[in-house]
């Protein structure tokens, strides 16, 4: 019964493939787990719409959406019924075809990402050796997407927004995948899938999960870091800042191409939050051991959401920072940690069981962090803000 | 050679045609970033993964957007009035000839070199990412140390020349 | 340390998160269309035009001197002068608006039309819910939307209002004081004229009364309430001492 629950999508897909004929089978599975990631994440992007507007309005001590059908779930569909009979605006001046393939580029190259992640035991479309690399394949190209976007409207601020963007994204993939290549150096696979279940056991009912050592802790923070930048999240929101560049990229999108990158940029929210998860958080295992009844998938979807929350709650907190913060914080805080932590990891690996690599990594880990941060805050003179005309 | 094969090549020479055809220097580039994609393609139908997603990697994600970055940064972005073909077309010609040839001539080498139709031509090697990982850290380990060597000196002089240019203008 | 003040937020923020759950005095929105706060007194948006007693186009106090429409910034004032003469409120004859739009569309609330009048007859409204389906006639306001009465005045503003109409009935008394004077001048004049003409005592003094008038019209004041008087300028009083 329990082993049902748990696989319960595997075998209504295996049911319903079986229908067909032998020959048509695997592409038909493949067809369905498909269609059924390409409906499943838009739902859940609504949801997630539902969820910051409501936590947003929460952090600021409003109400948020509250008309549209009980508490406002209904508010994600009236959106999309707006945006959809909205008028498709393209400017005289834009490159018409490449002003066209940019949205769909981005949500596609977003999907693709999807093929990759454990979402449940035996839940994964696309189990391969080097899913990792396919994972950062896929990412690295929504930053053309991005740039064609920015580079077709012919518009001032679409182009800053985009040469933002991609500037940004550049740097901190540095830092993404070098935080995730201290996983792969553990495992010793780029499979997702195998690094689940490197993690999925379980010693005193507490799981082996990577956030739980020195090196994945570090790790996961660099990678949340990066991750809310490569997804354009406050407080790296830059790129569409709306106080200095209107909207950023898709400041000459309307209807339903602005629905698509809207859509491109939660999804790569939660493709980004689900690698994460398979990376640090042990993918789809359970947290416990004797909450290994839950079905898994339950748990991904769960982690997912609490990721997504996080980012929320980050939205809701910090202010967004200025360029040269941002790039000076990517390559000079959290990319040499990032290669100090790839040392760590390293000891890790070659330091044996036993508590002496445990003090050794922490050690190296929160002293660098403290001597860095003491060297940044140095260098900073806070107080109130002078000014060299003004006055 | 199958329909993929011709499909993937097809997309992979267009987009190279029209990488040196097209008048704005901005749809070269996109259309360049299309032939990388074919390549990545046909890695793929090779059954190369390491090589493909590598290959959309680093071509896609860095080198197409490098080239991007430097036609907007520099003057290159106007779109030239009269045609695109250069005056001394003639030794264009005779490079990307010569440059075709090497290239063919190490194809046909390393068909030579491996394994050839004489043998089993069903029963390829299959080589995995991790045969790839253990060769790289294993019988290849010199060449990629110095390769990354090479890299970081190249890093490291690229940050020294921004620098010195940053003093320069104080 | 470093990042100390990124959990000093994220702890502020879920502070609110979960308070606006708990307590009721820290959501402090209102459902707007069923439930409304009565606005602040110095809630301003778009001027209005006062008028007097019952009728807008009588008691307009406006005399169409045009000074808002070339004080205002972004000119969002039209003004057209009337050929002919009518008493405005304090029984003087002027001149009146024939056409007074505002395009609200561009008007920036700055109020400069209400300190520049001299008359008293632009103030700021407090009327929020404009919208309309006519972005360019539904937004343009003629002289007859634009005009409210004193009492409106009175319900949104209480105070300034009520300082205004001091004001005007000050002026309103000095005036009357004045024309009284006149009047009586006028009286007295016409009583040691029948002397020189005693055909006539009633003619002379119709006669009188519009030379003294405009002896004193560059002080402002208003002839005397004789046969040609305003009909309003009663009710008014009475409304704006009510």
């Amino acid at each position: 019964m329990i082993e049902k629950a748990d696989q319960i999508f595997v075998l209504l897909q295996h049911w319903l493939v079986s229908f067909l004929p032998a020959g048509l089978q695997p592409v038909a599975g493949v067809l369905l787990s498909v269609v059924v990631i390409v409906c499943l994440f838009p739902a859940l992007f609504a949801l997630a719409v539902w969820m910051e507007r409501k936590g947003l309005g929460r952090i600021q001590n409003r109400l948020g959406p509250n008309r549209v059908g009980p508490f406002g779930l209904l508010q994600p569909i009236a959106d999309g019924i707006k945006s959809l009979t909205k008028e498709d605006i393209v400017p005289r001046s834009a490159d018409a075809a490449v002003h066209f393939l940019a949205p769909v580029v981005l949500v596609v190259t977003v999907f693709m990402g999807f093929a990759v992640l454990p979402m449940g035991r035996n839940m994964v479309l696309a189990d391969m050796d080097a899913g990792l690399l396919f994972y950062f394949a896929m990412g690295a190209s929504t930053e053309l997407a991005v740039f064609m976007a920015g580079w077709s409207s012919r518009n001032k601020y679409s182009l800053l927004g985009a040469m933002r963007a991609v500037a940004q994204m550049i740097s901190y993939e540095v830092v993404l995948l070098l935080s995730s290549v201290a996983v792969v150096m553990i495992t010793g696979s780029l499979s997702l899938t195998k690094i689940v279940e490197a993690q999925n056991h379980y010693s005193w009912g507490l799981p082996h999960w990577y956030i739980f050592t020195p090196w994945g802790c570090a790790g996961f923070v660099m990678y949340a870091i990066a991750a809310t930048a490569e997804t354009n999240r406050s407080p790296f929101d830059l790129p569409e800042g709306e106080s200095e560049l209107v909207a950023g990229y898709h400041t000459e999108y309307s209807g339903f191409k602005f629905a698509l990158f809207f859509l491109g940029e939660y999804l790569a929210m939660f493709s980004i939050s689900g690698l994460g998860t398979t990376l640090f958080l042990g993918g789809w295992s359970a947290p416990f051991s004797w909450l290994g009844w839950v079905p898994s998938w339950i748990w991904f979807f769960s982690k997912l959401m609490l990721s997504i929350f996080v980012f929320i709650w980050m939205r809701g907190t910090l202010p967004r920072l200025r360029q040269d913060q941002l790039m000076n914080f990517a390559w000079k805080f959290v990319l040499p940690m990032c290669l100090l932590n790839l040392l760590v990891a390293g000891l890790w690996r070659f330091m044996g069981d036993g508590w002496p690599r445990w003090v050794v990594c922490s050690a190296i880990l929160v002293l660098a962090y403290v001597g860095m941060g003491w060297g940044e805050m140095r260098r900073k003179h806070f107080g109130a803000r002078s000014y060299r005309y003004a006055e | 050679m199958s329909v993929v094969f011709y499909l993937l090549a097809a997309l992979t020479v267009a987009g190279g045609l029209a990488a040196v055809m097209l008048k704005n220097t901005v749809h070269c580039a996109l259309a360049l970033t299309v032939a990388f994609a074919g390549l990545a393609l046909f890695f793929l139908d090779l059954d190369a993964q390491f090589a493909g997603f590598a290959q959309i990697l680093v071509y896609i994600g860095a080198v197409a957007i490098l080239v991007v970055f430097a036609i907007l940064l520099t003057k290159g972005s106007e779109t030239p009035k009269e045609g695109v073909y250069s005056r001394n077309w003639l030794a264009g010609l005779a490079i990307a000839a010569g440059v075709f040839a090497v290239l063919g001539w190490a194809v046909l080498q390393s068909a030579r070199v491996l394994p050839g139709p004489e043998g089993t031509p069903t029963a390829t090697p299959v080589v995995t990412v991790l045969d790839i990982g253990h060769a790289l850290m294993g019988r290849y380990v010199l060449p990629l140390e110095i390769v990354a060597l090479l890299l970081t000196a190249a890093l490291i002089g690229a940050v020294i020349v921004a620098m010195h240019e940053k003093e320069g203008a104080k | 340390m470093l990042g100390e003040g990124i959990l000093k937020g994220l702890a502020e923020t879920a502070r609110n998160f979960a308070g606006s759950f708990v307590s009721a005095e820290r959501l402090t929105t209102v459902q707007y269309p069923e439930q409304r706060i009565a606005p602040i007194e110095a809630t301003r948006d778009f001027p209005f035009l006062v008028y007097d007693g019952k009728d807008w186009e009588a008691g307009m106090r406006c005399v169409a001197c045009q000074i808002c429409e070339k004080e205002c910034p972004p000119k969002c004032i039209y003004i057209v002068k009337s050929t002919d003469k009518k008493p405005d409120a304090l029984g003087k004859m002027q001149i009146y608006p024939t056409r007074f739009d505002i395009d609200i569309s561009v008007c920036m609330s700055c109020q400069i039309c209400v300190e520049v009048c001299p008359f008293e007859a632009i103030k700021m409204d407090t009327e929020f819910e404009l919208s309309t389906t006519d972005r360019f006639g539904g937004l343009l306001l003629d002289r007859k939307q634009l005009s409210k009465s004193n009492e409106h005045y009175h319900r949104i503003h209480p105070t300034e209002a009520a300082e205004v109409d001091a004001r005007l009935a000050g002026e309103k008394a000095k005036s009357d004081a004045k024309a009284k004077a006149a009047t009586a001048a006028a009286a007295a004049k016409a009583a040691a004229a029948p002397a020189s003409s005693a055909a006539a005592p009633s003619p002379a003094a119709t006669d009188a009364a519009p030379a003294a008038s405009a002896a004193l019209a560059e002080t402002d004041v208003a002839p005397g309430g004789n046969g040609a008087g305003n009909p309003a300028v009663g009710p008014a009083d009475g409304e704006s001492r009510a």
